[in-house]
């Protein structure tokens, strides 16, 4: 396959931001995430838990949280006072409500999803009507004295409970009086600690109330008569969530101590009708807080500060065995954080509020595979570009020729003109963006750096064209009448002539630029797409979706090429189409155009389409050289998938001429080394 | 034990064999009677016994005889095709071939099959399978082709699978073996592709097999030498599908790998297989005998001039060719098992010189009983029945043993529990071991001085009994004081019930030291399980205390170590007693079921088993891994949850003990540097995760550099 002369990238200091909330929509399988920074990201679970969509985050927006109603509509509602419902076709923020309640920290959608309570700051609980397009303040509830820190609706929809400071208490929902108030205890392992935090709870069928609470405890309260019926010590630390099954039969909670507990409904004895709450499982796949757990029908799930994003399937609820009843574990966003110029060397990175701009060193040494060479020239940090206003970054981008930097926050296009005088680096804003560049979800520019290409919230694609200095408007694609969809992947043919964009759902469309019209669309699939790349030479437009397939599409012949359709004829290698992350990145060897170079977070893979592919039988990744076999038998056993795993996690990769790869690495143990230290645990002794 | 017998060559004149051999040697309708058919022109058949020719036919000039001669078990015929397609079929008082009844069939024929009760068969070489009497009717019909143009018929076997007939043959094309079952009930044709693993290289040089139920056991000679086995399923899955199925080493080099001539396997029965070929690159010719199942070498044969290559196995006779005459070895075998290999089996010689195994005892309790070799398996299963029957008809061995134990002496019905137990299990062995239990316990209620104490630690060491099976069991051993029962019944119980434990945790402490000394002897006499586990439990100890040097000065309360533990005085109790204990240490138990049993030990032996579990405790951690040396020696769990037990059940009693003062008082230290160990380790845990990170850093490279990547 050859010899690559690797930049091996570790400084991209980027820190995902911790997981707030999590909310299971068991209608469409999709999980909402949100983190700290407002940030909103969907997973969806069937589609191999890829992350399709994603809301920029905002300074000012603490999501506290966050909720599905009304089958398959979004709301979130945070510390600035403000509940928020989500655009999940156009990707933006569909409107911005004031509660007038102050900081908001609890919200929970009724169960027939027609109305929405949130818990405030200054104690009370507001009653929201959902209407088509809006939501309605309705009225409010008996204020209480503190903050309402959890809320939970009876499935009924005639009681709700709503967790506050050292007490919680049952509203009924017709009069929106108090029926019960519930004290908690203050003892934390025998010592009065000021207040009792009520962290989570959940309203049963049967009337039962969960409580989860900062001393560690989860406790079963009887709603009719306001009593205490089980108290389960379960940590040392705070539990900070809870999440119920629908049928109410097994529950799970988040621990501060970044443990997971599993409770059970389980008879007392075998063939009784008489059942108990049983704690079951624990589970320890995070080190920090677990801020926020959901239960789907075969998983349980949990986020937390540690940023990890874990689903762990209950083994029990899992029908067939496959690859669905592993465990995930999803760090990264599914998406590219990083462009590289490949004429200057220049890598861009994306932070939520700024850009670093760097320089790869070079080396003149040679050597053999495993050498680590002696760096004649070091890495140089150019350029460290904030962003103005508190919106985070959605989209960045470096032009191939390294002259041109454009980003976008959900309201403003920036787009800078950089000028090289031999180590000085001057940067200018091109002013005076027109109005309809407001916001983009993906920015892209031509090979040959003249052209700009950019996907609107709105689905429309526009393209710029570069001046010296300034630029003018070109052409505008409009999205297919009647869809809304936005794209959020782009791709354009190194000749300039086609532009390939794809949204979340419907199928890849292809225009072409020369004579600014559509020229195809590839056929939907099921799974979405999570990178696109058009070959140079051959305009193959090469497509990876979720489910790990990759497709290779002739644009001029406006069809599957034989390679393709082979390929799906023999099947991918199981091993293959058990990755559990994305391919995010798809580029080209400049000299051969056989080699297509893909990746994910755990590997990089070059397919070398001229080779046999592999079947199941043959080994798929083999990462030791061959050393003493001879040609014959390397050439039998030679296939057309190239895979290392040398670096990992693999953020981002590509070929910067023929010989030189770069590869963006970001270790785990320096983002726990950002993080704040976790809760202490005695290690030696009980 | 299987054996070969002297042999003895059948033709005087040498037989008209090529460098190929012989092309068969085929039973006759009757015993004794073979017909063996020489790669030429001849046929003859021989009477094994007399040593002589019966009758010979031959071939015109010309002709040349392509398959070996069967005989029709149906009719008293004999079967030969010559030329491929010729058939020719004629009797006893046939003296010309060139006269007698012709066909001229339409395709090659590859081999003609013919066993006991069922129509010969007759298979082409395109795989197409006849019955002779079809073919018969219309000789020139259209043959088709079942196997692909380049697969070679390799080897082939006729079968009986449960009274209906099944045919098994093995084909070859490009090195790659394929089998072929075809069953005639059903008339189905499955194929399957016999997958070779690692051993790609090698090729397949002979072929044997073996039926049961539901596997056909194909066994391969491979020219590295080794014994493959294969299961093919009787019953495909899915017919219509090429199944594979993956082979497994089942001996290794028997032959030498590079044999220059021919190697030959046959099966001779379940266990037993005989072997054809040099044992080592130089060395001549052998005819070997192994058994599978223990992979031993039974017996072995130097052929000093030479063999073709060829075994066939009919009956107790193994015929081959040695030089250029044809030899019979008569072969004889017994089932083995371990007790026979060791000398335990007490055979029973009433069969006296009959050469058939004895099938009956394990197969048809495990269900073989279908089973049959490869050679003359209708004669075979039929000899079987016959033996069965003759066991059926009287009373089940259980019965017998139950009235046994009814009225006669313990010293018979040691006797006939033996034979009992010799005999291999039934599915409800676990049943009858249970009634014979409970039907000793009886008597023993009855009869004060009737304690047949070998049989029932014969009975223990089945493995099958437990506490609720026989619940009386260990109440009678508690009875008469026999710690050695007590201590099987510990070991081999899984469900003793916390008050028994402790009931016997009080006999292991009170039980005097000359006590213990006697049982020991009479333990030496009776059983050599307990013996050998006696001797490891004292291997233990002796281990232990010449671990540890430093004789304890804490324990006050000692007493006298026996001679054989040598001068090391630390253990407070003698290893027999030791022994006892670690029974006890090594038994389940529930805390809130065994508290309340334990108030009941008197001071005295609860200091002493304190003593004895303080002196495991301070061995345990004489070793950085924490625990006892020996085999299966209590662990360090076991052992502190005694001491909490222990200490929790009788403190008041312990704390007003003047002679347990020291030791609670070590115990108190222990415990005490321990508890500063971890709160210590704790203090520097913050320094360690510092080192680690410290270590980290060293390993991690750079944040940035350039690399060589090599993709291959």
């Amino acid at each position: 396959m050859g010899e690559f002369t690797v930049h091996r990238v570790r400084f991209f200091n980027y820190v995902p931001s911790g997981i707030r909330c999590v909310a299971y929509n068991n209608q469409s399988n999709r999980l909402a995430v949100s983190r700290t920074d407002g940030t909103v990201e969907i997973y969806n679970l069937s589609a191999n838990y890829f992350q399709e969509k994603f809301f920029p985050g905002h300074e000012s927006r603490a999501t506290e949280a966050l909720c599905w109603a009304k089958g398959q509509r979004l709301f979130s509602a945070g510390l600035n006072g403000e509940i928020i419902e989500y655009d999940l076709q156009a990707l933006n923020i569909k409107y911005a409500m004031d509660a007038f309640g102050g900081p908001i920290w609890s919200m929970a959608a009724s169960p027939h999803g027609s109305q929405l309570l949130v818990g405030c700051e200054d104690g009370s609980v507001k009653l929201f009507q959902i209407t088509p397009d809006k939501i309605q303040f309705e009225r409010n509830f008996d204020r209480q004295k503190s903050r309402i820190l959890s809320l939970s609706w009876h499935p009924s929809g005639t009681h709700i409970a709503a967790g506050s400071i050292d007490y919680i208490s049952v509203f009924d929902v017709k009069s929106g009086s108090a029926i019960h108030k519930m004290l908690v205890d203050r003892q934390f392992m025998g010592v009065s600690k000021r207040k009792c935090i009520i962290w989570g709870v959940a309203f049963l069928s049967d009337g039962t109330v969960i409580s989860v609470d900062s001393a560690g405890k989860v406790q079963f309260w009887d709603s009719a008569t306001g009593t205490l019926v089980k108290n389960h010590l379960i940590a040392n630390a705070d539990v900070q969530s809870i999440a119920v099954s629908d049928q109410e039969d097994s529950f799970v909670v988040g621990t501060a101590e970044g443990t997971v507990f599993h409770f059970q409904l389980v008879s007392v004895t075998s063939n009784s009708s008489e059942k108990q709450w049983v704690r079951t499982k624990p589970f320890q796949h995070h080190t920090h807080d677990v801020r926020a757990v959901a239960h789907s029908p075969t998983a349980l799930i949990s986020g937390g500060t540690d940023t990890h994003l874990v689903i762990r399937p209950l083994m029990e609820k899992v029908e067939v065995k496959n690859y669905d009843a592993a465990l995930r574990k999803i760090t990264f966003p599914h998406r590219r954080l990083i462009s590289c110029s490949k004429k200057k060397q220049l890598l861009l990175f994306q932070f939520a509020h700024h850009l670093e701009l760097w320089r790869l060193g070079s080396t003149v040494a040679t050597g053999k595979n495993g050498d680590t060479l002696p760096l004649s020239k070091d890495a140089d940090h150019l350029l460290h570009l904030k962003t103005k206003g508190p919106e985070n970054i959605i989209c960045s981008c470096i032009s191939p020729c390294g002259s041109w930097i454009a980003y976008s926050t959900a309201s403003r296009f920036f787009l800078y003109r950089l000028n090289y005088e031999h180590d000085n680096i001057s940067l200018q804003r091109v002013s005076k963006m027109p109005a309809f560049l407001r916001s983009a979800l993906q920015i892209l520019f031509s090979e040959d750096s003249t052209k700009l290409f950019v996907a609107s919230n709105q689905g429309s694609l526009h393209i710029i064209r570069l001046l010296e200095g300034s630029f003018k408007h070109l052409h505008t694609f409009q999205p297919q009448s009647g869809t809304v969809e936005s794209m959020c992947l782009l791709a354009v043919s190194p000749d300039g002539n086609w532009l390939a964009a794809s949204g979340t759902s419907a199928g890849v469309h292809v225009y072409n630029i020369k004579h600014l019209k559509l020229h195809c669309t590839v056929p939907a699939y099921n799974f979405p797409v999570t990178a696109l790349a058009i070959a140079p030479n051959t305009n193959n437009l090469v497509i990876a979706h979720s489910d790990q397939q990759v497709f290779e599409y002739s644009i001029p012949g406006k069809q599957y090429t034989e390679w393709s359709r082979t390929i799906q004829k023999q099947g991918f290698h199981h091993l293959w189409l058990q990755r559990d992350t994305p391919i995010t990145h798809i580029s080209f060897h400049p000299k051969k155009p056989m080699h297509i170079l893909l990746h994910d977070a755990y590997m990089f893979c070059i397919i070398d389409k001229s080779l046999p592919l592999p079947n199941d039988k043959t080994l798929l990744y083999n990462p030791l050289p061959p050393t003493n076999e001879s040609d014959v038998i390397r050439r039998r056993t030679a296939h057309a998938f190239k895979i290392s795993k040398i670096y990992k996690p693999l953020l981002f990769m590509d070929l910067l001429d023929e010989r030189t790869l770069v590869a963006v690495e970001r270790p785990l143990d320096d983002i726990i080394a950002q993080l704040p230290p976790p809760i202490k645990k005695k290690k030696f002794g009980t | 034990m299987a054996a070969l017998e002297e042999e003895f060559t059948l033709s005087a004149v040498s037989l008209g064999a090529g460098p190929d051999g012989l092309l068969g040697v085929e039973q006759s309708d009757k015993t004794d009677q073979f017909l063996v058919t020489d790669s030429g022109r001849t046929v003859i058949l021989y009477k094994v016994s007399d040593q002589k020719p019966l009758g010979s036919w031959s071939v015109k000039q010309g002709q040349i005889i392509t398959c070996p001669a069967v005989c029709n078990f149906q009719t008293g015929e004999y079967i030969v095709v010559h030329d491929n397609k010729v058939l020719r079929i004629w009797n006893n008082e046939d003296v010309n071939l060139d006269k007698v009844f012709k066909a001229t069939l339409s395709a090659d024929v590859y081999r003609i099959h013919s066993i006991q009760g069922t129509e010969p068969l007759v298979l082409f070489k395109e795989g197409a399978v006849r019955g002779l009497e079809a073919l018969l009717a219309e000789p020139q019909q259209k043959i088709e082709t079942v196997i692909s143009d380049e697969e070679v018929i390799k080897w082939t076997k006729f079968f009986m699978v449960f009274r209906h007939p099944a045919l098994l043959f093995i084909t070859e094309k490009c090195g790659n073996y394929f089998a072929y079952v075809q069953t005639f009930n059903s008339n189905v044709l499955s194929k399957y592709t016999l997958l070779l693993g690692q051993e790609e290289n090698s090729v397949i040089q002979s072929f044997t097999v073996s039926v049961d139920r539901k596997f056909i056991s194909l066994m391969s000679l491979n020219s590295d030498g080794c014994i493959y086995e294969t299961l093919i399923p009787i019953r495909p899955n899915d017919p219509e599908k090429n199944q594979r199925v993956v082979r497994s080493l089942l001996l290794k080099a028997v032959v030498s790998g590079n044999a220059r001539n021919g190697v030959a396997l046959t099966m001779l029965d379940r266990d037993h297989v005989a072997v054809l070929g040099p044992p080592l690159p130089a060395s001549k010719e052998c005819l070997s005998i192994w058994n599978t199942k223990f992979q031993t070498l039974q017996t072995s044969k130097e052929l000093s001039q030479g063999t073709s290559g060829q075994l066939w196995y009919y009956g107790e006779n193994l015929f081959m060719l040695h030089g250029k005459f044809l030899t019979v070895i008569p072969y004889k075998c017994e089932v083995s098992s371990l007790a026979g290999a060791l000398g335990k089996l007490k055979h029973s010689q009433d069969l006296g010189s009959h050469p058939m195994p004895h099938f009956v005892n394990w197969e048809t309790s495990q269900g073989y009983g279908l089973g049959f070799q490869d050679s003359e398996p209708s004669k075979r299963v039929l000899r079987r029945r016959k033996i069965e029957v003759s066991v059926q008809p009287e009373v089940p061995a259980s019965e017998q043993l139950l009235s046994t134990i009814k009225k006669d002496s313990e010293k018979h019905i040691e006797v006939e529990l033996r034979k009992f137990l010799a005999i291999k299990q039934t599915p409800d062995f676990q049943t009858v071991i249970g009634n014979i239990v409970t039907g000793l316990l009886g008597r023993c209620k009855a009869e004060p001085s009737f304690y047949p104490r070998n049989s029932l630690m014969q009975l223990i060491q089945t493995h099958v009994l437990s506490y609720s099976l026989c619940p009386g069991l260990m109440e009678v051993a508690v009875e008469k004081t026999d710690v050695q029962m007590l201590q099987l019944c510990l070991q081999q119980f899984p469900d003793v019930p916390e008050s028994v434990i402790c009931t016997c945790l009080k006999i292991f402490l009170s039980i005097g030291d000359d006590s213990l000394q006697e049982t020991d002897i009479s333990m030496e006499s009776v059983s050599d399980y307990s013996d050998t586990t006696q001797d490891e439990e004292m291997e233990k100890q002796t281990a232990v205390l010449q671990n540890g040097l430093s004789a304890e000065e804490d324990n006050g309360h000692q007493e006298k170590p026996q001679a054989a533990a040598g001068e090391t005085t630390s253990c407070p109790v003698i290893p027999k007693r030791a022994a006892l204990l670690n029974a006890i240490l090594h038994s389940a138990y529930s805390e809130t079921f065994l508290l309340p049993h334990l108030k009941d030990i008197s001071a005295q032996h609860t200091t002493l088993f304190l003593q004895y579990l303080y002196f495991l405790y301070l061995k345990c951690s004489e070793n950085a891994t924490m625990t006892l040396p020996g085999i299966h020696p209590p662990t360090l769990n076991q052992i502190m949850d005694w001491i909490c037990l222990l200490l929790d059940a009788n403190f008041t009693v312990v704390v007003m003990i003047p002679e347990a003062k020291r030791l609670l008082l070590s115990l108190y230290k222990f415990v005490k540097s321990q508890i500063c160990i971890c709160s210590e380790l704790n203090k520097i845990e913050v320094s360690f995760r510092e080192l680690q990170k410290l270590n980290q850093e060293k390993n991690n490279r750079e944040l940035y550099s350039i690399e060589v990547l090599e993709l291959f």
